[in-house]
């Protein structure tokens, strides 16, 4: 039974989280705040993929066989000179996969 | 896009998603698979993909749960976890601020990393969209997903050995790679992507995705900085 009220004090303190300003009445964020939440996806998404990509076993692996960079280097190349996110997810999923199957990782 | 072009909607949104639907599944089948062995009944499992649909609180959740940990821990780690969601709500914010309250209150449930990802990216690529029908369509597409994928791991995940060797879960890494790069317009944007992720590696190891959190916030300040000096 306690399994449960731990999952509705998850619930809670998640759908708090991410509905909180959602209900405020509007009254607008100074444009300082405006100007940080610009750069809130930039930021989170980058701490996001740098450890997946950099990190092997909490160990740095910034080296050619690290498939995961290897992908993720394909991907953004792609993206950055055609703009074209599908291509570039397909493509580096792909030298992902054969990086791994090459290596024996 | 010719401005005769009908806004995109619900549908769109659930397409947009496909690369992220892709990336998650791994994610849901081994959440399911691992939640068993961790100590959560069949039922508790689907319930906690139901109700708290987040997958990095889950995983934390069943690894915690499986090492001992109170509940108490457990509820306080979620919340630290997915704090960075206030961010996100932060974010979007003025563009929900004219929907129905009642609208905004269940959206907000679905606003996980990948809703938000796409959302902003539409948004950013400035062509008509419905937002209200695109957020629902995105989100509405992630968390069915993610339900579907918990219960096949429930399901099959005994059968099936090694499904954390299939790689897939790349896909949502590489989606991600593929919506910052876009993103990076001039030298603040860099400079704020750069920071976040050497802080990120950097503090790797700290507790509860703490690390997570501080390296947001040393991009937005590296962001902010570079912005003031030009």
């Amino acid at each position: 039974m306690s399994v449960y009220w731990m999952i509705l004090g998850m619930f809670i303190v998640t759908y708090g989280v991410r509905v909180g300003l959602w209900l405020g009445d509007g009254h607008a964020f100074p444009p300082a705040v405006r100007q940080a939440l610009d750069y809130v996806p930039i930021a989170v998404l980058s701490a996001i993929v740098a450890p997946a990509v950099l990190l092997r076993h909490g160990e740095l692996a910034a080296t050619w066989n690290n498939p995961q960079l290897a992908g993720a280097l394909v991907t953004g190349l792609i993206v950055w000179r055609w703009r074209r996110l599908l291509l570039g997810i397909g493509a580096g999923l792909a030298v992902f996969v054969a990086w791994r199957w090459l290596l024996g990782a | 896009m010719p401005p005769t072009h009908p806004p995109a909607g619900f549908w769109a949104g659930a397409r947009d998603t496909v690369p992220m639907l892709v990336g998650a599944a791994p994610f849901g089948l081994i959440f399911g698979t691992l939640a068993g062995p961790a100590g959560l009944s069949p039922a508790a499992t689907l319930a906690m993909s139901l109700f708290v649909y987040g997958g990095a609180s889950q995983f934390i959740a069943i690894t915690l749960l499986a090492a001992g940990s109170g509940a108490w821990v457990i509820v306080a780690t979620t919340f630290i976890v997915n704090l960075r969601h206030a961010l996100y709500s932060a974010t979007l914010w003025r563009h929900v601020m004219h929907w129905p309250r009642a609208w905004r209150a269940g959206c907000a449930f679905f606003l996980t990393d990948e809703t938000f990802a796409i959302v902003y990216h539409k948004l950013d690529e400035g062509t008509p969209v419905n937002l209200p029908r695109y957020y629902l369509g995105s989100a509405l597409a992630m968390y069915g997903n993610w339900l579907a994928w918990t219960s096949a791991g429930v399901l099959l995940g005994r059968a099936v050995p090694g499904m954390s060797e299939w790689g897939l879960e790349f896909a949502m890494v590489a989606t991600f790679v593929g919506i910052v790069v876009p993103l990076l317009k001039g030298r603040p944007q860099v400079a704020a992507a750069l920071v976040a992720g050497t802080v990120a590696v950097a503090a790797d190891a700290l507790p509860y995705k703490l690390g997570l959190m501080l390296a947001a916030l040393s991009g937005i300040a590296a962001g902010l900085v570079m912005e003031r000096r030009r």
